[in-house]
């Protein structure tokens, strides 16, 4: 779908990128200045390779052999920038409208209508930007690059400039973009709790290169490429399903490959399929089924490999197909005498999930 | 207030006719100058802004002077403007108003200068993915953030247009209902005795004048800026 081999020096720093993009959502995931934006800005045409070439779909956006460089208005590429953009002299309706005057009518593929419910807008339409707050500012701004009927939306850091709050207003609608706009997104972020609720796959960007493209499931779990991102970040990703609320407890019990897992209360009804993020950290690892103890989540697992560096160790798990991180000492590894193809169990606390760790999986 | 004469009337109404077309004709040169000065590098550009910024700088006589050599009948402009396109503009109101239209220049430029310069450029490389061709961006997103500025700009030149003294009346001299503007009808008036009263008419509606167009301004400034500033 989206093709990108770029090339470009910004200084002393060389971005040098190649990678494909299909349907779904894509996350360029990885530190602050990384380069992720220099490349989503290539994409757009915003900032110009020194060599390279981008396709979308077979229409060659910028190929330096043949000397081709669409202008941004002429690349059909939406773009969500971080700090929103809206025209201040616009009303919200006339925002949104904007690029529908240069859009082709016959590729049209939004309606208006549609994206104000989408994503909520209609009280604001006769608002003007100075007058909305960060999340609904941003929600206009997709909604804007929306309407002009893009072959591919970039999303750059979309969220970053909101408070916490804001972020948890905002993941909804663009969980609902993913899910009902077929087109491809690229976002761009740094935060791992994003990419894990939101990215069916990742590409992850490391001082101007990209050191791994996959699933998200995949790519989380490849504690190799986590010195890359923060170490501490590292951990699995695990599809499960609501089972349940118990409204007495105040919990929400999933159903996982791995088995049962208790988190706390979710707000999703049941049968909602949810994506559920464990970090490294929040996983011990029992030789024998431990009882009386606080810990909630107890799965039978089969360890699939372990990667030392001491003092820690990264140890790999198989709990039922669902692939599990443990982040423990080298030394428990030792003394445990934990070897690929034992059979242990693997120990979850249900105070680990959090609202950030729990998101809407792709139906 | 006493009525004022036919003469006194004609120098305001020729006053008013001078700056407004000064001002207008002025306006699409001094956008273009404006946004040139502000976004592009190109060689010469000092020079450029130089040129633009000299009638503030020299004295009004002098550049009227060097309006009388380059636009008179037998100057290189004026000659060539007299057979090629029939137009005579030295000794006539059009000259009068050339004079206000170069020495306001400068300040209808730097004012709009300045507001292309706070313009927030990303807003027009958004417009950009949006699908807007760069003069849409110039025509939908650059000129209405820059209006303010030029508003500012339009009514300094035009006090300029209505006030300018040295550069008319060296250029285009001192002739009743053709180029004797309010300034210059007030200081003819000044050299005669006896006429203090019209002096002080003339003074009276150049006050008023100027009260206006300042007014209007700032109204219009207002209306153009609400919503877009910080609520």
């Amino acid at each position: 779908m989206l093709d990108v081999d770029v090339d470009r020096r910004l200084g002393d720093f060389r971005i040098q990128a190649s990678f494909a993009v299909d349907e779904g959502l894509t996350a360029l995931f990885g530190r602050s200045g990384a380069g992720k934006t220099s490349i989503v800005n290539m994409i757009a045409g915003l900032l110009k390779p020194d060599r390279g070439r981008i396709v979308i779909a077979d229409r060659v956006l910028f190929d330096s052999d043949r000397r081709l460089d669409l202008p941004p208005h002429r690349r059909r590429v939406g773009y969500v920038f971080q700090d929103g953009r809206l025209f201040p002299h616009l009303t919200v309706r006339r925002n949104l409208a904007y690029g529908r005057w240069f859009a082709p009518r016959r590729a049209a593929y939004v309606e208006f209508d549609r994206i104000v419910e989408l994503l909520d807008l209609g009280r604001l339409l006769d608002r003007r930007p100075a007058t909305l707050s960060g999340g609904e500012k941003q929600r206009v701004a997709i909604g804007r690059a929306l309407l002009p009927s893009p072959r591919i939306l970039l999303m750059d850091e979309p969220l970053a400039a909101l408070d916490e709050g804001r972020k948890q207003e905002l993941l909804p609608f663009i969980e609902r973009l993913r899910d009902e706009i077929r087109i491809p997104i690229v976002y761009v972020s740094h935060s791992i709790a994003e990419v894990a609720r939101l990215a069916t796959a990742v590409v992850l960007v490391s001082d101007g290169r990209i050191e791994g493209i996959g699933s998200t499931a995949d790519i989380m779990s490849r504690s190799d490429l986590f010195p890359l991102t923060g170490r501490f970040e590292a951990g699995a990703l695990v599809e499960c399903t609501v089972a349940g609320h118990d409204a007495a407890t105040g919990l929400t019990r999933l159903t996982s490959p791995a088995g049962e897992l208790v988190v706390p209360y979710v707000r999703s009804e049941t049968g909602t399929r949810l994506r559920v993020r464990v970090r490294a950290r929040d996983v011990m690892i029992a030789t024998e089924r431990p009882a009386g103890i606080s810990a909630l989540n107890v799965v039978p697992a089969r360890i699939t490999g372990i990667r030392t560096d001491p003092p820690f160790a990264e140890v790999r798990l198989d709990a039922g197909g669902a692939v599990l991180l443990s982040r423990i000492t080298s030394f428990s590894v030792d003394s445990l005498g934990l070897v690929p193809g034992r059979e242990v169990w693997a120990i979850i606390k249900t105070t680990a999930f959090d609202h950030r760790s729990l998101g809407l999986a792709k139906p | 207030m006493p009525e004022l004469t036919s003469v006194e009337w004609e120098a305001v109404t020729l006053s008013l006719k001078v700056a407004f077309w000064s001002v207008l004709a002025s306006l699409p040169p001094g956008i273009a100058v404006a946004w040139l000065l502000a976004r592009r590098d190109f060689p010469g550009k000092m020079l450029l802004n130089a040129l633009v910024h000299l009638p503030l700088i020299l004295p009004p006589v002098v550049t009227g002077y060097i309006l009388l050599v380059l636009f008179g009948t037998r100057g290189p402009i004026g000659a060539w403007m007299r057979e090629s396109l029939g137009i005579v503009v030295a000794f006539r109101w059009t000259g009068a108003a050339i004079a206000a239209a170069v020495m306001g220049f400068p300040l209808l430029v730097r004012a709009i200068r300045l507001s292309i310069e706070a313009v927030d450029r990303r807003l027009e490389a958004s417009a950009g993915t949006l699908g807007a061709p760069p003069l849409a961006v110039f025509a939908t997103v650059t000129l209405p953030l820059v209006f303010p500025g030029i508003i500012a700009g339009t009514i300094l030149a035009f006090a300029k247009g209505l006030g300018e003294f040295g550069a008319t009346i060296t250029f285009v001299s001192n002739i009743p209902g053709e180029t004797r503007t309010l300034p210059i009808a007030i200081y003819t008036f000044l050299q005669v005795p006896g006429e203090e009263q019209a002096v002080l008419r003339l003074t009276g509606i150049a006050i008023v004048i100027s009260f206006l167009a300042l007014v209007a301004s700032e109204l219009l400034a207002r209306r153009v800026t609400r919503g877009t500033g910080p609520t």
